[in-house]
């Protein structure tokens, strides 16, 4: 069947998911569905301990079982140790059949492809992969689908029930000996938990692990006792440096400059910039050079944000701060200064369905007036790519792209046209990942285009003269006359995985990649 | 030979290093108004011919969308310049420019070189142009010989590290050491009808010094500035843009001065400032550069 986007979804896939293909942004507007709830065991008694020794007594205790669903949060980012250690206890209990459902992947976690490949991994489910994984699942390996689905997307899967998480291993910076599990004070902060906070209130069984267990009680807590099964005490749940770094010195690299400086251009001469806007922004180079820019011409105009959103970075900490942001509002760290700002009595956690849920009763992605995205691919439909790479390999995440992108007013994604010699902005995208419904302006380094949709901000950004506007299309055939049209990757017939829409349906699938054969 | 490009719109000309494919690929995007696409200082010795190699295809394939193509050649000194302009001239450059030009000799060995370039490749008389970089004591001194040795001759521009060198001293970032060579060097070529370009600024994480010299070279007439970064075109092309009361009243002069002289009138005022014929011209070339600053559309 052919989805909203123009992608075939196969009717064999959507049997057996039993879901249905996307049928554009407001399909599941004020449609009523029922929470699922995990099973609780209750803890009275009061002589009860909820330390254990190690992951193994844990697993044992949780009743780990072939075909179950195990679930991480990926706050530790490349410095994660957790998946590993747990994983490499599964795989040594001989278990099979594992569903992962992880709010992300990375190439920290390479050494699970040894289980993909014997069958104690055979479902993934997570914002997406990078390294090796990626390439595992792309070249058939995984027996099951991956489903990469966004940072809202996995909320609402799990509060819908759709994904039923049987134990959760939340990986915690410092933790009581009652489950009372903080993001900072230990010796690998993360700042905030906010992803793993879905899973401590769905998942069957919850084990706290960390390298840092401080003395009772753990306050205030960011995910409470009252949602922990066991507490596990271990050498190191995360390597420092590769989970929050030290804020990425601003670049100096002229493309960059030029797209942040179209970026802000835009941002400052659509009519949501005043007092109180509202903004959210990456950690790429652009990005932040762009959140700079921006914060001169505020402080030029007396204009203060309302709030600031997101994976948040020194740069944006800053202008809460210098009191040009009244609030920041935090589901992820991604440096150091980020984590140390958490002191700002203005610098508010929040949790990722807070943060981006569709299926809650308003999360504060909708609230959004801007969002800066990247994207590997955009094509002239505005739909853009972010999980899928041009060779047809699995090497990103949805993150909160596609929610963010839906919420915001005027959604931003910035792209060089070239990434190497591949036009970025072509025909039709790789993999669809956000729909064009959802992308208002695409700025690259050769101009700026705005989706025909968005007569608004085209008429605001003509009328501005700063701004270089092309077409969609003309920006693709720019590109397409630097490097020329590539040749489609060709793919094979299975399909090894889902890109799931925030609200559940199919937005494309990925199938197994074919190696590719130069002709004679 | 009347090459209507000699007197083009160069306000930034931005040096860009051949051995390099991502520098040379699409300056344009940064809107320069040249690039000096370089065969000498910025490359090693070993690879020299990667680098002409380079030029040449990149002028063959790449649409520079309008920006000025120069070249800078090796020096007269070395036995590379005459091959780097047959390849530069063979791949379609705009210009060539003559590093440590000292005499008009100097400027009609290149001459002659693109002649016969032109020649070779079918490319019509005169359509390469050529820029000469003075770099020494005794090139400074001879400006006004160099400036009218060639037809081809568009502009001549200061090297100053090399020039200070010579001098015995540095760049002390006042631009005291330069102020001799600037001065006569404006002089020259203005007394000979080209144009005068400054030296590079190096320094750039001295943004607030770059924009003081700009302002200075701006004010003392010079047509433009060497640059080494395209972080450094927008503050050029800001000081070099006329700002709207400039064009404004530049009209206002051409327009009276033009009703004035139909009504035999020499002297008057404008705005409350007195005008006569002399400042015609001045007034003029404020709105050539605005129009070709693109802030200007008017039909005067």
């Amino acid at each position: 069947m052919i989805n909203a986007v123009g992608r075939e979804i196969p009717d064999e896939i959507l049997k057996i998911t039993g879901k249905e293909p996307f049928q554009g942004n407001f399909y599941k507007e004020g449609k009523i569905f029922t929470k699922a709830g995990p099973s609780i065991r209750p803890v009275m008694d009061n002589r009860h301990s909820k330390l254990l020794k190690s992951i193994r007594e844990a697993l044992e205790k949780c009743g780990a079982h072939d075909g179950m669903t195990v679930s991480f949060h990926h706050h530790f980012r490349e410095g994660d140790l957790i998946v590993n250690m747990v994983m490499k206890e599964i795989h040594a209990m001989g278990l099979k059949d594992i569903t992962i459902c992880a709010s992300s992947l990375g190439k920290a976690h390479d050494p699970l492809v040894p289980m993909i490949e014997d069958g104690t991994i055979t479902n993934i489910e997570s914002s997406g992969v990078r390294g090796k994984i990626g390439e595992s699942i792309s070249k058939g390996k995984l027996k099951g689908l991956a489903i990469m689905r966004s940072h809202g997307g996995r909320v609402r899967a799990i509060t819908t029930g759709e994904s039923k998480i049987d134990i959760a291993f939340i990986g915690s910076p410092t933790c009581d000996d009652y489950g009372n599990c903080r993001g900072i004070g230990g010796k690998a902060d993360c700042g905030v938990l906010s992803y793993a906070i879905v899973d401590g209130n769905h998942a069957n069984y919850c084990v706290a692990i960390t390298d840092c267990l401080v003395p009772y009680p753990n306050l205030p807590a960011h995910i409470s006792q009252t949602k922990i099964d066991y507490v596990v005490v271990v050498d190191e749940i995360g390597i420092p440096s590769k989970i929050a770094t030290g804020a990425a010195k601003p670049t100096t690299d002229q493309r960059k400059l030029l797209m942040a400086q179209y970026c802000t251009d835009v941002v400052v001469n659509t009519p949501w910039f005043k007092d109180g806007f509202s903004y959210q922004t990456g950690v790429g180079g652009a990005s932040i050079a762009s959140t700079q820019y921006l914060a001169e011409i505020m402080r030029e105009r007396n204009i203060k944000m309302g709030f600031g959103v997101g994976g948040l970075t020194k740069a944006m900490c800053k202008l809460l701060d210098d009191g040009m942001a009244r609030v920041m509002l935090d589901v992820q760290d991604f440096d150091l200064d980020a984590v140390a700002n958490l002191r700002n009595v203005n610098h508010h956690r929040i949790t990722a369905g807070a943060y981006a849920n569709p299926l809650n009763k308003g999360a504060f992605v909708n609230k959004l007036d801007y969002v800066v995205l990247a994207s590997l691919e955009v094509d002239v439909h505005f739909n853009c790519n972010v999980v899928v790479g041009s060779d047809g390999m699995i090497t990103g995440a949805q993150g909160g792209h596609p929610d963010t992108a839906q919420g915001a007013k005027c959604a931003i994604v910035i792209c060089p046209l070239l990434q190497g010699r591949i036009p970025a902005i072509c025909t039709d995208v790789t993999t669809v990942t956000t729909p064009g419904e959802s992308i208002d302006v695409v700025v690259t380094d050769y101009g700026v285009a705005v989706n025909p949709a968005r007569q608004d901000i085209l008429e605001a950004l003509k009328a501005c003269g700063k701004v270089p506007l092309k077409t969609i299309e003309e920006l693709r055939d720019i590109a397409y006359s630097i490097v020329g049209e590539p040749r489609k990757v060709e793919f094979g017939e299975r399909v090894v995985g889902i890109i799931e829409a925030r609200d559940g349906t199919i937005m494309d699938v990925v199938r197994e990649a074919k190696e590719f054969k130069f002709e004679d | 030979m009347n090459n209507p490009n000699k007197k083009r719109l160069r306000r930034t000309m931005m040096f860009l290093n051949c051995q390099k494919p991502g520098l040379i690929k699409d300056p344009y995007i940064y809107q320069p108004d040249s690039i000096m696409l370089d065969l000498e200082d910025a490359v090693a010795e070993k690879e020299k011919d990667a680098a002409r190699y380079s030029l040449y295809h990149a002028l063959q394939e790449i649409d520079y969308r309008g920006v000025e193509k120069v070249v800078r050649i090796n020096g007269l000194d070395t036995g590379l310049w005459r091959e780097d302009i047959r390849c530069a001239v063979a791949g379609g450059c705009d210009s060539i420019r003559l590093p440590k030009t000292e005499t008009p000799k100097d400027v009609e060995m290149v001459e002659q070189a693109i002649d016969s370039a032109e020649q070779e490749f079918g490319i019509p008389k005169g359509k390469i142009l050529i820029i000469a970089a003075l770099e020494s004591a005794k090139g400074v001194l001879n400006a006004g010989a160099i400036c009218s040795s060639s037809e081809r001759l568009f502009g001549i521009a200061l090297s100053g590290g090399d020039y200070t060198k010579d001098l015995q001293t540095t760049l002390s970032g006042t631009g005291v050491e330069l102020m001799g060579a600037r001065q006569h060097m404006i002089i020259a070529a203005r007394a000979a009808g080209v144009q005068c370009f400054d030296t590079v600024h190096t320094n750039l994480d001295d943004m607030e010094g770059f924009r003081r010299e700009v302002q200075i070279i701006h004010d003392m007439g010079f047509d433009g500035k060497s640059i080494i970064n395209p972080r450094q075109i927008p503050i050029v092309h800001e000081i070099y843009t006329p700002k709207p009361k400039e064009i404004i009243f530049a009209e206002k002069v051409v327009r009276e001065i033009d009703e004035k002289k139909a009504q035999g009138i020499g002297v008057f005022t404008v705005d409350g400032k007195m005008i006569d014929i002399a400042f015609y011209d001045g007034a003029k070339r404020t709105l050539a550069l605005a129009k070709a600053s693109g802030v200007y559309d008017g039909e005067l």
